[in-house]
């Protein structure tokens, strides 16, 4: 295979503590070598430019059932934003809140992206699922599995029994390829199944009998008694409601005491999603205000957490998540379709399209919470640039993300055009704040962070020798950054280069190959568990709709697989 | 005003995508460079003036420029997409989206037209003295936003969902109505002299409907609440006032529930 030496450019790699030292990256045979060790390497002249790994998105919502229904019940969302074919890439691309297939793996590419993290995956339809990463060019991907409102587990952890617990969710992460354990509003979206909800986490789930706190330490207790690579992945109770932040600090709480064990260098035994839209005071949307800095002075002082933004865009987007009730809710207050489903005994979903617009207060104090968070953050290794895509806008607004946090006079920009400024600002601390983020901060919030709390970062997220070569460039020079704050946006939108798996990816912003594309996924080897093996036998027997033999993923489904063993048999 | 004729003298063995063919385009530009324009025969691009010959230079804007077309143009699709301002006269019929997402200015069709004419509209006059098809004056598919203002005004009859998701402006129908006229519907009015068929008003919000003649199947979720006069179209009669759909929520204002409105003339 074909050599490479990326020159000159400014190195920005916080795996390795490299803070823009001017230096050669060396690529071979996809990975990342030593420059000495290259014979004949076609060179990369990256003179004046920033080099990064390519880029992680630890919670994106990108395939699979929802984002299709997302795809299906809005074709006013391509209406005039799709762009015309791309003369360098092989399919056409729609959309813009929910794109397809192609064009998200496109548009990630264009940004500098190598991986992401599909956020949500019903287990019953991981087929769908895998059949859309395949589907998904450029990008690496994997999908966690929803396990706060499964039965096997709600009978598990109320029994306590950890141990049949982490033998179930083994089976799982298996039959559906997954890659960790995500929990969406746990026990909520059960109960949506009742027409109810868990509006705090010590709620109790109907019929079960069990709260969301015992299932969030359940889980923790599973994942560290496995070992995976990632944590788990936490979509807190009472989502979007004003004075939420209460709540969410009583999440953020249960995992106290617990600490991280792993062989991958995760550090964390949570990760809370979306903390945006969980940071909120006041009681009524009159009185809505930003917690932001509460939620952060919790998350600062506490390392066994990671937390991302989901960051309102000010766009008009499309929500879609597990958590089945909020969606219900979200409809009686903005009158447009909506889209509800069950997914037997796994879990429940909800997409309906949603106008953050800057002439609405709510919507301009959301924005300011989201960047508050990052703003706040003491630790930028545990804490990750997201847009819960598409929930709080579209992830192809990332770079308007980073210039947000990089630059005080493109926050003053955007605030000039809300309605409420004033009433925006008593309700935030945002125009207290004239923290810019540094190029640093940025690499450490979309690639290294996220790749460490992935469990990835031996292979993603930074530029050691022995890494994948993912390897992004961006027109921006650290010793002369542009004025304009603008031009950051711009070359972080379409970066100069990207680099996959040592194949040229993205030249001058346009995709120009289309390197094969991997499914990540988390295979972990347990002791033989005879009960557990009935239980599943029992439950497929008396209430799924499928058989147990029609459930688990079919090997054609998936794609180009790349396995992380972990083996928690002792 | 400048001119601009447009003569269909080599028809396209596909439909013609024709949403360049707007004073918008056209202004500013000399005949070449109108011949020149953009168009697409299914998938493959190119100039207008293969298929047209195309006489007259267009004005300095949009405002001062207008546009006739001859020739047999029923498969010459999205003229006046999109148009801000001056005029389109198409002499006889034209195919689907004619004024589709228009601003303003005016289209004139002497002939018939196909289905989606006038969607997604926000201002001007689109006058068709034939017969139009399906989704006229609707919102595009999948889109809550339907038409926000300016006239429709239709001299013959009319397809099936006719203003669906109105939200402002008016449609007039000389002729009948097939099923779904103005679903979903929060604000503007439609007028029809014929007949409809069924399901007037369903999931209507906000916003007036007129029916001259009868309604096949009328909807349950419309109520009669009495009988009154207006001057509907330069005319005035007496109608039975319903008010629906009942089955579907309906702001407040000034402390009173706001509900659509169907007339139907006695
Ligand atoms: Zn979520
Ligand atoms: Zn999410």
């Amino acid at each position: 295979m074909s050599e490479l030496i990326i020159k000159n450019g400014f190195v920005v790699d916080p795996l390795q503590g490299i803070k823009g030292d001017r230096m050669d990256i060396g690529v071979k045979d996809g990975k990342i070598v030593e420059t000495g060790t290259l014979s004949n390497p076609k060179t990369i002249d990256a003179a004046g430019m920033t080099v990064m790994a390519g880029g992680v998105d630890v919670h994106s919502h990108v395939v699979g059932p929802k984002v299709n229904v997302g795809r299906l019940f809005r074709p006013e969302d391509k209406l005039f934003k799709s762009p015309l074919k791309s003369p360098t890439c092989s399919r056409m691309e729609m959309g813009f809140s929910v794109p397809s297939t192609f064009k998200t793996g496109y548009d990630y590419a264009r940004m500098g992206y190598v991986f992401v993290n599909e956020a949500a995956m019903p287990p019953l339809h991981s087929p769908h699922v895998h059949e859309e990463i395949r589907d998904t060019p450029i990008i690496d991907n994997a999908a966690m599995p929803v396990f706060g409102n499964n039965w096997f587990t709600l009978e598990y952890l109320k029994n306590n029994e950890i141990e049949n617990n982490a033998a179930y969710t083994a089976w799982l992460l298996r039959a559906t390829r997954g890659f960790g354990i995500k929990v969406v509003n746990p026990g909520g979206s059960e109960a949506w199944g009742w027409g109810l909800n868990c509006v705090n986490i010590h709620d109790p789930v109907p019929y079960f009998d069990i709260t969301p706190a015992e299932i969030v330490k359940g889980l923790i207790e599973t994942n560290e008694h496995l070992g995976l690579p990632h944590s788990v992945h936490l979509h807190c109770n009472n989502l979007g409601n004003p004075g939420n932040y209460v709540d969410t600090l009583e999440s953020l709480k249960l995992a106290e005491g617990y600490a991280p064990k792993n062989d991958f260098g995760r550090k964390q035994v949570m990760h809370i999603t979306h903390l945006q839209f969980h940071s909120y005071g006041g009681d009524s949307w009159g009185n809505f205000e930003s917690k932001a800095k509460d939620v952060m002075d919790y998350v600062n002082a506490h390392d066994n957490l990671t937390v991302d933004m989901g960051q309102v865009t000010l766009d008009e987007t499309t929500t879609m998540t597990a958590d089945g009730p909020f969606e219900h809710h979200l409809c009686s207050l903005n009158h447009l379709k909506w889209a509800n489903v069950d997914v037997e005994l796994e879990t429940a979903a909800g997409v309906v399209p949603y106008i953050y617009s800057p002439k609405v207060k709510v919507c301009t104090i959301q924005w300011a919470v989201g960047l508050e968070l990052a703003l706040f953050s003491k630790d930028l290794m545990r804490t990750f640039i997201t847009t819960d895509h598409p929930n709080a806008g579209p992830f192809t607004r990332y770079p308007r993300v980073i210039t947000w946090l990089m630059s005080r006079a493109a926050r003053d920009a955007t605030m000039k055009t809300f309605k409420w400024l004033d009433k925006t600002i008593d309700a935030t601390s945002i125009d207290g704040i004239d923290r810019e983020l540094t190029l640093y901060e940025i690499a450490q919030m979309t690639r290294a962070g996220p790749a460490q709390a992935l469990g990835i970062s031996n292979t993603y997220g930074g530029l050691a020798p022995g890494m994948d070569a993912d390897i992004a460039v961006y027109a921006l020079n650290p010793e002369n950054m542009p004025s304009d704050p603008a031009m950051i946006e711009k070359a972080f939108s379409r970066c100069a280069w990207l680099v996959k798996d040592g194949v040229v990816t993205v030249r001058d912003g346009e995709v120009v190959a289309e390197p094969a594309k991997r499914t990540v996924w988390v295979d972990v080897k347990v002791p033989e568990n005879a009960q557990v093996q009935r239980d599943i036998y029992e439950h497929f027997l008396r209430h799924y709709s499928v058989k147990l033999d029609n459930y688990s993923l079919f090997e054609e489904h998936l794609h180009n697989p790349r396995v992380i063993e972990v083996d928690a048999t002792e | 005003m400048k001119t601009v004729i447009l003569t269909l003298t080599n028809p396209p063995e596909l439909m013609l995508e024709g949403q360049n063919i707007t004073p918008d385009n056209v202004a500013g530009k000399k005949a070449a460079e109108i011949a020149a324009l953009d168009v697409w025969e299914g998938k493959q691009k190119s100039a207008l003036g293969t298929y047209f010959a195309v006489a007259g230079d267009g004005g300095a804007t949009a405002a001062e420029t207008k546009i006739i077309l001859r020739g047999d143009c029923t498969r010459v699709k999205r003229i006046g997409q999109q148009m801000t301002a001056g005029e389109i006269v198409i002499e006889g019929n034209a195919d689907m989206y004619i004024g589709g997402w228009m601003k303003g200015g005016k289209i004139h069709v002497k002939g018939n037209v196909d289905s989606f004419c006038g969607i997604g509209m926000e201002g001007g006059e689109l006058v068709i003295d034939g017969n139009a098809g399906h989704h006229l004056g609707a919102s595009p598919r999948g889109e809550w936003r339907g038409m926000q203002g300016g006239l429709i005004r239709v001299a013959g009859s009319v397809g099936n969902d006719t203003a669906t998701f109105i939200n402002g402006g008016t449609i007039v129908i000389g002729g009948d109505a097939d099923i779904h006229v103005s679903t979903h519907g929060e604000g503007g009015t439609v007028i029809i002299k014929g007949n409809a068929k069924g399901r007037v008003g369903g999931q209507m919000v906000k916003g007036n409907i007129y029916v001259y003649g009868t309604i096949e199947n009328p909807l349950p979720g419309f109520q009669m609440v009495g009988e009154v006069e207006q001057e509907v179209d330069g005319e005035t009669a007496t109608f039975t006032h319903y008010i629906g759909d009942l089955g579907e929520r309906h702001p407040t204002a000034k402390g009173k529930t706001v509900y659509a409105n169907l007339y139907t003339r006695n």
